[in-house]
C-alpha cells in the first residue's frame, strides 16, 4: 500500500525513458506481471487480479494452468510467480533458478461426501474410519465402526462406492496428507500425493465428476473441496480433530486450523507447513494452505516492486473478500507475519 | 481414397514413371513446383518423426527403468514412482473395439440407407445431421455421458444384460453396475466415430458407377441383391478406410472416455467393470505431474500410444490392400 504511488512513479519514468537502461525492459504496457499455477483458488485470484488492476493500473495475468504446471513454469523462468496447492519439494526448490518463499494466501479444506438417502444428520467420521473406508477395508454402510460414531443414523446395510479424483489435484494432496497423518498403514501405502494408487474405487475427473457420481448411486462417498460443495449444496460429513471435537466443513473452521497451527509455528517458518488434523477445538482437520511462489529476488527491479506491492495488497484488503467466494481466509495473526516477510525479497541487481 | 478403390492394381505398377519424363523436361518453373510440392509433402513425416522422437526421448527413462514390466505390469503408483501401463493399453484396445463393433454396422447401414434407399428429399438433411455428429465436442459428449448415458446403463440396461439376458453368466458382463465402465466408454465412443465411418462410407457408395448398380438390377437381382452383390463389394475398400479413419479417431479420443471410464488401474474381464486408456491418464495427470519420473512415464505412455496407433493403422492398411486386390482380381 505504502509502496504504491513511489511504484507508479517509478513505471511511469521508465515507461517515459524508454529503456534507457537494463532493468528498464517493462514487460508489454498490456500486462506488468505473469503467474501460473493452481486451479482451486483460481475464482479468487481472478477476483483479485481484477481488483487490483482496477485500482492500481497493474495488469496481472494469471493462468491456471495446475500446481505441477506452476512449479514447472516457475523452474524454467517463464513466470513471474507461481501457485501451487502443494508445497514444492526440497528437491523442486533445489531446480528452482533461484531461491522460492511460499506466500499463503487462502485456506482450502476438503470435504467428505456421501449419498444416503436414509440419513438426515451429518454423519460422524473419524480420520480412522475415513482411511478404512478408502482403502477398502470396510465396505458396508453398517459396519460397527461408522454405527458406533453414529447412533441413531439408520444406515443401511449397502455396499459402499468409493468415488476418488482421477485427475491429479491439490484436493487428492490435501485429503491423502490428512489420511497420511492420522493413519500409518495409509501413511506407507497409498501415501500422499496429488496422485494416487488409489486401493478401492471409481475415478471421476474434477469436484463435478466426483460430485456427480455421488449424486447419483445411493451408497457412494467421495471428497471434493469446500467451496465446491457449498455451492452445490452437497451432504457433508462432520470430523472428528485433534481435539476430540466433531466439526463441521466450514469458512470459519477451515480459519481455524491456520490459526491452532499458526501458534506452533517457528518465527523462521518457510510455511511449507501442512495444517490438517490442527490443534484447536473449531479446527476442522483436512485443512490445508495454498500457497503464492515468488522468487527471493528479482533482477528486474520494476517486477520485484510490483510483485511486493501485489502481496501488501491482497495480505491488507484480498483477504477480506476470500470468504464470500468460499475460501476460507488467513487468520489475523498469520496475516502480520506475512506482512513482515515480504521484505525479505531482493529488488533490483543483486551481486 | 474413394476413386482408386478398384484400380489399385493397375496404378501400383504404372502410375509412378509414365508422368515424370514430362515434367523433367518441362520448364524452371515446373521443377520449383515440383521441389516446393515435395518439401511440403516431406513437413509432414518429418513432423511425425521429430514428434515422436522428442516423446521417446523423454519417456526413455522409464522404458529403460522397467523394460517390458511397463507394457506388462498393472501397478500405477505415482507415490512411490512404480509405472506400468498394461491396463491403459487393453483400455485402449478393447473401448476402440466394442465402438467399431457397435459403429460399423450402424454406420454402414446409415450410409446405404443414404445413398441408395432413402427418398430423395431426406437424403441431405440425414446426411447433414449424421456430419454434425462429428462437430460436436468431446466434452460435450463426455458430459451427455455422465448426466444421460451413465444412469440409462446403471439402471435399466447394465441389469437387463447382466440379469435378464443371463449374460452374467459370461465373465464379460458381471459385477456391480455403477455405470462408469468400458462398456460406457465403448458405447460413446461409437456414438463418436460413427459420423466419420458413415460420411465416408457414403461418399465411396456414392462413387460406385451407375453402370454397376443397372447391370446388377438388369440380371434381375432385387434392390437388395444389388446393394449386397454389387455396390457393397465395390465399395468394400473405401469403407474399410472409414473405419480406419473411425479407430485412429477412437484409439486417440481422451475427453469423453475419460468422463466415463470410471479411471482404475485394473484389467477385468467384464464391461461393467471401470478401466482406463492411454490417452486417459496423460489427460487426468499431466498437468499436476511434477516429479521427472512421473512426466516420463507419461511420456512413455505417450510414445506407446503413437506406437500402438501405427501398428493398428499399418494393419488396417494392409487390410485394405489384401481387399481392394481381391475386388480388383474378383472383378476383372
Amino acid at each position: 500500500m505504502r509502496a504504491r504511488p513511489l511504484l507508479l512513479g517509478a513505471s511511469f519514468v521508465l515507461a517515459a525513458c524508454g529503456g534507457s537502461e537494463k532493468s528498464a525492459t517493462p514487460a508489454t504496457s498490456s500486462t506488468d506481471l505473469t503467474g501460473a499455477g493452481a486451479t482451486f483458488p483460481y475464482p479468487l485470484y481472478s477476483r483479485w487480479f481484477a481488483d487490483y488492476a482496477r485500482k492500481t493500473g497493474v495488469k496481472i495475468n494469471y493462468q491456471s494452468i495446475g500446481s505441477g504446471g506452476g512449479i514447472r513454469q516457475l523452474t524454467a523462468g517463464t513466470v513471474d510467480f507461481g501457485a501451487s496447492d502443494a508445497p514444492m519439494t526440497d528437491a523442486e526448490l533445489a531446480k528452482a533458478p533461484r531461491p522460492v518463499l511460499h506466500f499463503p494466501t487462502v485456506i482450502g479444506a476438503v470435504v467428505i461426501t456421501y449419498n444416503l438417502p436414509s440419513v438426515k444428520q451429518p454423519l460422524h467420521l473419524t480420520g480412522d474410519v475415513i482411511a478404512g473406508i478408502f482403502s477398502g477395508e470396510i465396505t458396508k454402510w453398517n459396519d460397527t465402526r461408522i454405527t458406533s460414531l453414529n447412533p441413531g443414523a439408520s444406515l443401511p446395510a449397502k455396499d459402499m462406492l468409493v468415488v476418488h479424483r482421477s485427475d491429479g489435484s491439490g484436493t487428492t494432496y490435501i485429503f491423502s496428507d490428512y489420511l497420511s497423518t492420522v493413519s500409518s498403514t495409509w501413511a506407507q501405502h497409498p501415501g500422499r500425493g496429488k496422485e494416487l494408487r488409489w486401493p478401492v474405487g471409481l475415478g471421476a475427473k474434477g469436484n463435478e465428476g466426483v460430485s456427480g457420481q455421488v449424486k447419483q448411486t445411493e451408497g457412494a462417498i467421495g471428497y471434493t473441496e469446500l467451496a465446491y460443495a457449498v455451492e452445490n449444496k452437497l451432504p457433508v460429513a462432520a470430523i472428528q480433530n485433534a481435539a476430540g471435537a466433531w466439526v463441521a466443513p466450514s469458512v470459519e473452521s477451515a480459519t481455524a486450523a491456520a490459526a491452532g497451527a499458526a501458534a506452533r509455528l517457528p518465527a523462521n517458518t518457510d510455511y511449507r507447513i501442512s495444517i490438517v488434523n490442527a490443534p484447536g477445538t473449531g479446527a476442522y482437520p483436512i485443512s490445508s494452505f495454498t500457497w503464492l511462489l515468488v522468487y527471493a529476488s528479482y533482477p528486474n527491479a520494476v517486477k520485484g516492486k510490483k510483485l511486493m506491492d501485489f502481496l501488501h495488497w491482497y495480505l491488507a484488503h484480498g483477504e477480506a473478500m476470500a470468504s464470500s467466494l468460499d475460501y476460507a481466509p488467513l487468520p489475523p495473526n498469520i496475516v502480520t507475519r506475512l506482512q513482515s516477510r515480504i521484505d525479505q525479497i531482493a529488488v533490483g541487481a543483486t551481486s | 481414397m474413394t476413386e482408386g478403390a478398384a484400380p489399385s492394381v493397375v496404378r501400383m505398377d504404372g502410375r509412378d514413371r509414365s508422368p515424370e519424363p514430362g515434367i523433367r523436361g518441362t520448364a524452371f518453373a515446373d521443377r520449383v513446383y515440383q521441389g516446393a510440392t515435395t518439401l511440403f509433402a516431406l513437413c509432414i513425416p518429418v513432423l511425425l518423426v521429430l514428434i515422436a522422437g522428442e516423446i521417446a526421448i523423454a519417456g526413455w527413462p522409464t522404458f529403460r527403468k522397467f523394460g517390458i514390466a511397463f507394457l506388462t505390469s498393472s501397478t500405477w503408483d505415482p507415490v512411490s514412482g512404480d509405472f506400468g501401463a498394461a491396463p491403459a493399453i487393453y483400455g485402449t484396445l478393447v473401448s476402440s473395439a466394442i465402438a467399431l463393433l457397435i459403429a460399423t454396422p450402424l454406420a454402414i447401414g446409415v450410409s446405404v440407407f443414404l445413398s441408395d434407399l432413402a427418398p430423395r428429399w431426406l437424403r441431405q438433411p440425414v446426411a447433414f445431421l449424421v456430419d454434425l455428429l462429428a462437430a460436436i465436442p468431446s466434452v460435450v459428449y463426455g458430459l451427455w455421458g455422465i448426466f444421460v448415458l451413465l444412469p440409462l446403463l446403471r439402471d435399466p440396461v447394465m441389469p437387463f444384460l447382466r440379469d435378464t439376458l443371463g449374460l452374467g453368466a459370461t465373465p464379460f458382463f458381471t459385477g456391480a453396475a455403477y455405470g462408469p465402465s468400458m462398456l460406457a466408454a465403448g458405447l460413446i465412443l461409437a456414438i463418436m466415430v460413427l459420423p466419420y465411418i458413415a460420411s465416408v462410407s457414403r461418399e465411396v457408395l456414392l462413387a460406385v458407377p451407375r453402370t454397376q448398380r443397372d447391370a446388377a438390377l438388369a440380371l434381375g437381382a432385387t434392390r437388395w441383391e444389388m446393394i449386397w452383390g454389387a455396390v457393397l463389394p465395390y465399395a468394400k475398400s473405401g469403407i474399410i478406410g472409414g473405419v480406419i479413419l473411425g479407430l485412429g479417431r477412437a484409439l486417440g479420443e481422451t475427453m469423453a472416455v475419460t468422463m466415463v471410464i470410471g479411471n482404475r488401474h485394473e484389467i477385468s474381464a467384464s464391461l461393467l467393470a471401470p478401466g482406463y486408456t492411454m490417452a486417459s491418464i496423460i489427460a487426468n495427470e499431466f498437468s499436476e505431474a511434477s516429479s521427472d519420473a512421473h512426466l516420463s512415464a507419461l511420456m512413455a505412455v505417450g510414445f506407446t500410444l503413437l506406437v500402438i496407433t501405427l501398428i493398428v493403422n499399418a494393419m488396417a492398411r494392409w487390410l485394405v490392400w489384401r481387399v481392394s486386390r481381391d475386388v480388383g482380381t474378383g472383378a476383372a
